[in-house]
């Protein structure tokens, strides 16, 4: 299919114990001591992004658990278009239950590092040789030998709390302290908790620990019919919920194997779009009140709330959930198209202005500035998505390197900054949003006549990935459908990645401006912990 | 009807009864235990220049020591538990809490699992119950009317014992 997936079956010919192609998804089951090699060559050789690992337990039917390495292969682009197919690598290797663990490749693809964690807590399966070992997403109070992912476990199990510890990093020296902050905030957010270490202003060093508003969103899944998962999809990360339900949808219409109508398509990139608008309508409100220009951020408050209006009239709802549905929509939005065309014009010229005023205050600049930079290797090491990579010199962007929906009909271009600070992360999303306006406005005038849903009654058995670009950047769903139920879902939300970053985003950096850089960041709790 | 006009009409309905109540305004504070972020996104519409909620006399605090009343969202994930709790006790009695959202209700879609605690009822007394996935900016003033009312009758009940 690509000089990727070529590579990979030139090179490791004696390690591959089978291959299965679907789409554009390769998957290569392998040797279990051949995975960290081959992830190491797809990650340093060719250049493959590292974008989920996960695991199945597969105890029941072929008697192991099995964990997946997931790798986008993306080739050179040329005049700003995908020329060649892109595709997905899917590495897989076994793990027998009586000998619960494989090799860590933290040490070797620092993005990696969560996930293993992640797997750890709820599979019970141990990343030998983690730089980091300790407790991700159950707590310190959580009993051992109790993994939430395994079959075995009922959802409806509440483990007893037990006595343990949690052992933070410490830094220590003359005039050091720490600083700790949350889970509960003084603002209206989510909840986490960063403990600073600083002398005087600066950070020396940051962590984070969050996890609090976890839910148990993937065994949830397994527990319910997929016309209720729709609506759970829509409600992991509530401001994302138009890119989460897409990507879920996507994933089992793939298994399903059909096409939806293209009207459906045309109206889900709306969707998607208008989602964008508010969601960096918020950021960037969020940026202006945070460095005290109150002007600024009234002012993109009241854009957003114009968009969230908008939302309702068009959809009912202001986040604008209940839209869509395994299919395609469960809405037609066609007699619709003039107040939306009718509002954007005037939502655009109010934007260009605030911009302008945004960006030639001397205060705002001031602050933005330099300010919370993430250089371009620690961006693709730790691989950081969405408007925070691409403000750091990475070019991606899965609306155009995963075409889906009507995307590939569309023209639209993919602002990328090089400076990684809150400045370029702010001027991305601005750019962003112009092309949004644009991107609507193209799909309203070439909205298809016909259907707006398919039937998909019988799905069989059979796994497929989903993904959209989130105002946060790249959300994959891998789903696995047997009997007409949900096997497994793997939701990755795009701040599973991001918040590795903002660790080192901080440093450098004054306690003062932290807000500003976790604003400029945009990171969901919600999505993360799930 | 606007929701500019809607506004200013319930607004001024909320203002009365906090007058009354409180004399001058009445404090906030939200906590989210477990939400989608859904919730939050209406709770800060609140503060938006369409909705303006601090000219009614409503503010949103950044400490449950200042707060009247604690405006909790999400099913209260067991990772949460203690930090509600630790707030619900760090507030000053009287105090008022509302659920706000289908989770905080009853757990919503999240349910009562191993993680989610299905609903904000289980853990706290809550006093007003503020439907909705998420429930519209509207749906939240009406509900902290509803639960002016109730902190009224607490307040009276509360002489009536002294």
């Amino acid at each position: 299919m690509n000089e990727h997936t070529d590579a990979v079956r030139k090179d490791f010919k004696s390690e591959i114990l089978d291959e299965n192609i679907s789409g554009s998804e390769t998957y290569f089951r392998v040797k279990e001591d051949a995975a960290v090699r081959i992830c190491d060559q797809l990650y340093h050789r060719m250049d493959c992004a590292l974008v989920s690992i996960f695991a199945t337990d597969r105890r029941k039917k072929e008697g192991c658990f099995r964990i997946h390495y997931l790798f986008s292969s993306e080739n050179q682009l040329q005049n700003d278009r995908v020329q060649t197919a892109n595709g997905f690598i899917i590495i897989q290797i076994d793990i027998a239950e009586n000998a619960p663990h494989f090799h860590s490749v933290t040490s070797r693809v620092p993005a990696a590092n969560w996930y293993e964690r992640e797997i750890q807590d709820m599979f019970g399966l141990i990343p030998v040789g983690h730089p980091d070992p300790r407790r991700l997403v159950n707590f310190e109070d959580w009993p051992p030998k109790s993994y939430p992912l395994r079959k075995d476990f009922d959802i409806r199990t509440k483990p007893e709390r037990v006595k343990g510890e949690y052992t933070y990093r410490r830094v220590e020296g003359e005039g050091v302290y720490e600083i700790l902050v949350g889970p509960v905030h003084a603002g209206v957010i989510e909840p986490g908790h960063f403990r600073f270490s600083v002398a005087g202003e600066p950070v020396l060093n940051l962590e984070i620990r969050h996890f609090y508003t976890h839910k148990g969103v993937e065994k949830l899944f397994e527990n319910i019919t997929l016309d209720k998962a729709v609506f759970l999809a829509e409600r992991i990360s509530g401001d994302n919920s138009v890119a989460h339900v897409v990507a879920f949808c996507q994933a089992v219409e793939k298994i399903a194997g059909v096409d939806i109508p293209p009207r459906a398509r045309y109206v889900r990139t709306i969707l998607m779009e208008l989602e964008r608008l508010y969601n960096h309508l918020g950021d960037i409100a969020g940026i202006a009140t945070d460095v005290a220009y109150a002007f600024g951020a009234a002012h993109a408050n009241l854009l957003k709330e114009e968009i969230l209006q908008l939302n309702e009239i068009v959809t009912g709802s202001r986040l604008l959930r209940g839209m869509n549905t395994i299919g395609g929509v469960r809405r037609d939005i066609g007699d619709k198209k003039d107040i939306i065309s009718q509002k954007l014009s005037a939502f655009r010229n109010d934007f260009r202005e605030l911009m302008d005023l945004l960006f030639a205050s001397p205060s705002v600049a001031d602050r933005i500035e330099t300010t919370g930079r993430i250089y371009n290797d620690i961006a693709k090491g730790l691989h950081v998505v969405g408007p925070a990579a691409r403000a750091s010199g990475i070019d991606r962007d899965t609306r155009r390197d995963h075409p889906y929906a009507a995307y590939p009909d569309l023209k639209f271009k993919v602002p990328v900054l090089k400076a990684g600070d809150v400045n370029a992360r702010t001027r991305v999303r601005a750019d962003e949003v112009y092309e949004s306006i644009g991107i609507i406005e193209q799909a309203l005038s070439r909205l298809p006549d016909g259907d707006i849903k398919i039937s998909v009654k019988e799905i069989h058995d059979g796994y497929a990935l989903g993904y959209t670009e989130a105002p946060r950047g790249e959300t994959l769903y891998w789903v696995m459908i047997e009997n007409n139920r949900i096997e497994r879902c793997k939701v990755r939300d795009p701040s599973f990645c991001n918040w590795l970053a903002i660790e080192y985003a901080v440093l450098d950096n004054i306690v003062p401006d932290f807000p500003i850089i976790n604003k400029s960041l945009s990171l969901s709790y919600s999505g993360n912990d799930m | 009807m606007t929701v500019e006009t809607e506004i200013e009409i319930m607004g001024q309905h909320l203002n009365e009864r906090i007058k009354k109540i409180f004399g001058r305004s009445l404090h906030i504070r939200e906590v989210d235990a477990g939400s989608c972020n859904g919730c939050e996104v209406e709770v800060n519409a609140l503060s938006n220049p369409i909705y303006d909620i601090e000219r009614f006399g409503l503010h949103i605090v950044a400490s449950p020591r200042h707060a009247d009343m604690l405006l909790v969202t999400g099913p209260v994930t067991r990772n949460m538990e203690l930090a509600l709790l630790k707030t619900y006790n760090a507030t000053p009695e009287p105090k008022l809490v509302a659920a706000m959202g289908s989770c905080a209700c009853n757990g919503g879609i999240f349910g009562n699992t191993y993680a989610s605690g299905g609903g904000v009822d289980k853990f706290l007394p809550v006093d007003v119950y503020i439907p909705g996935c998420p429930p519209r900016p509207q749906a939240v003033i009406f509900g902290l009317m509803v639960a002016l009312d109730k902190f009224d009758q607490k307040i009276k009940r509360m002489e009536v014992k002294a």
